[in-house]
């Protein structure tokens, strides 16, 4: 394999050239009319326009990306992050053009991509997932059944939602029987399918999610990483290691990915992700992620392992290189995203020319970004700018890494979220790692009423 | 019979219809009211409505769904009908 191309744009499309480059590789990069000046287009070895500024008429484009893999004599695509990376189709579409698939192998794209049979599929190697009724419940008196054995608070969730949708919480049976018609009126009203089905709800959660690798025969992971600090289930800050963790609690959600990979025989990069209860420190398989993540720099920060470079080199045919136990995690790594959008409007997506830019950089910071000055922030895609990344021998030196790093970011001509990271990083309760999935939203809230008081 | 330009505020794909299994929110020749949405601008994954300042009668578009607009681009006229 000589020549790989990159079916992404943005930070990550700069990332993965920088990595292919690294073994010696070329890369063809494709690119939408609204990115001809793009970094990840000068950076490439070629570059194929592929069509007009929005996604699905571009980078969401199968059959131009697979002509454009043909003609540039690229033998290997690589999806990134978003776009076509968790397209079972786009996997086969690749792989049936006699090219190679830079990622899993279409079967696991399909599965994990399959909520109910990615949930068999851990429930069948033993890992623990959300207690729950089997599937939808046929009435209030079988939900009251399923939620007595699992324990109040439970969900009551649209069968047919999703993205956090259709979700009622009930503390005690006395209120189920009113609450159960309540949602089930209202997921008929949105989803047209009023069918329910009961979950254990779990009032303090921790999003932890285990980085894996493996050649499709054998597979290791590599820690896990803490990302918690959700808005509207975007993730906004990851670190590694989780703190406030147990380490039988640690141990056992490492134990649980691999255990999942190595019966499926997962190939490539891959992320477990899971729910810690905060309170019991029970975890529980939410969900697989069939690509690399945007927060997987955390990772190999820690491990010093380039985890694109795995995918190219497993891509390539080689077998995984790394042992279980070459894997050995250093320090305290925290990841920031900086996002092109206003904090003080509501997140308001701002567009525009960046005019001044200047980086943070010095010892221990990396900056994975596509902004540079004189760039133009298009309007089309996802607002993400870049992630600033830190290491510290300990958490305490890492944050502290953190906001001298941030200090040093100027960014002029778009609104980003580094204001609101700046206040972010001096709370007590951020620095104290006291905080789980509802907190940011909580503070977010809080903070804005605050200032609008002023 | 005076013309109002509908602007939109934000740049990125111009939409008719809120999905697209939905009916436009306006066709041209109906009524509109002023502050009423008559499209939608996808703008980094978010969708912003592009809202009829004044009230009349829609008399046309001047951009199709999928049509990408710039910020302050005129999207549709309304007539106000005085």
């Amino acid at each position: 394999m000589k020549r790989v191309l990159v079916a992404n744009r943005g930070e990550i499309a700069v990332r993965i050239i920088r990595a292919a480059h690294d073994l010696g590789l070329e890369v063809v990069a494709v690119y939408s009319e609204a990115d001809g000046a793009a970094p990840h287009v000068r950076m490439a070895d070629e570059a194929v326009a592929i069509g007009p500024p929005p996604a699905g008429k571009s980078y969401l484009d199968m059959t131009a990306i697979v002509e454009a893999a043909h003609g540039s004599g690229a033998e290997a695509v690589h999806p990134g992050y978003g776009f076509l990376s968790e397209r079972a189709d786009f996997a086969s579409t690749v792989e049936g053009a006699d090219l190679r698939y830079v990622g899993p192998k279409p079967e696991h794209i399909a599965l994990m991509g399959d909520k109910a049979r990615a949930r068999a599929a851990a429930e069948d190697v033993g890992v623990p997932t959300i207690p729950g009724s089997d599937g939808a419940v046929e009435d209030a008196d079988e939900a009251a059944e399923v939620a007595g054995e699992i324990g109040y608070p439970v969900a009551l969730k649209a069968a047919g939602g999703g993205g956090g949708r259709g979700i009622r919480i009930v503390h005690d049976e006395a209120t189920l029987h009113s609450q159960y018609k309540t949602a089930a009126r209202e997921a008929a009203g949105a989803f047209d399918d009023a069918r329910v089905y009961v979950e254990r709800f779990i009032t303090a959660a921790r999003h932890v999610e285990v980085q894996v690798l493996g050649d499709g025969e054998r597979a290791i992971h590599l820690h896990e990483r803490e990302c918690s600090l959700q808005r509207r289930r975007q993730k906004v800050v990851e670190e590694s290691p989780a703190p406030k963790l147990a380490e039988a609690t640690r141990t056992g959600l490492l134990d649980a990915a691999i255990a999942l990979c190595a019966e499926i025989g997962y190939r490539s990069a891959g992320t477990v992700e899971f729910l810690v209860d905060a309170s019991s420190g029970e975890f529980f398989f939410i969900e697989m992620n069939t690509r690399i993540q945007v927060e997987h720099p955390v990772t190999e920060v820690i491990t010093g392992v380039d985890l694109i470079a795995e995918q190219l080199r497993i891509a390539g045919g080689e077998p995984l290189r790394l042992r279980q136990e070459d894997v050995a995690p250093r320090g305290c790594a925290i990841e920031l995203r900086i996002n092109a959008e206003d904090p003080a409007n509501n997140f308001m997506p701002s567009p525009g020319s960046l005019d001044h830019v200047v980086l943070p950089a010095g010892p221990w910071v990396r900056m994975d970004t596509w902004m540079e000055p004189g760039g133009e922030v298009p309007p089309f895609y996802d607002s993400l700018l870049g992630k600033l990344i830190v290491w510290g021998p300990d958490r305490g030196s890492a944050l502290a890494r953190a906001r001298r790093a941030l200090g040093e970011l100027e960014v002029e001509g778009v609104k980003t979220t580094k204001p609101l990271l700046a206040t972010l990083l001096a709370e007590d309760w951020f620095a104290e790692g006291e905080f789980n999935t509802g907190t940011l939203e909580t503070w977010l809230e809080e903070t804005t009423n605050g200032s609008a008081r002023g | 019979m005076a013309d109002h330009e509908v602007l939109t505020p934000v740049p990125g794909t111009f939409y008719r219809r809120p999905d697209p299994d939905s009916d436009p929110f306006k066709n041209e020749g109906d009524s509109v009211e002023a502050g009423e949405t008559i499209g939608l601008v996808e703008i980094m994954k978010n969708f912003q409505p592009v809202e009829a300042e004044v009230g009349g009668t829609l008399a046309r578009f001047l951009v199709e769904t999928d049509d990408t607009v710039a910020a302050g681009q005129p999207v549709a006229v309304v007539d106000d009908g005085a």
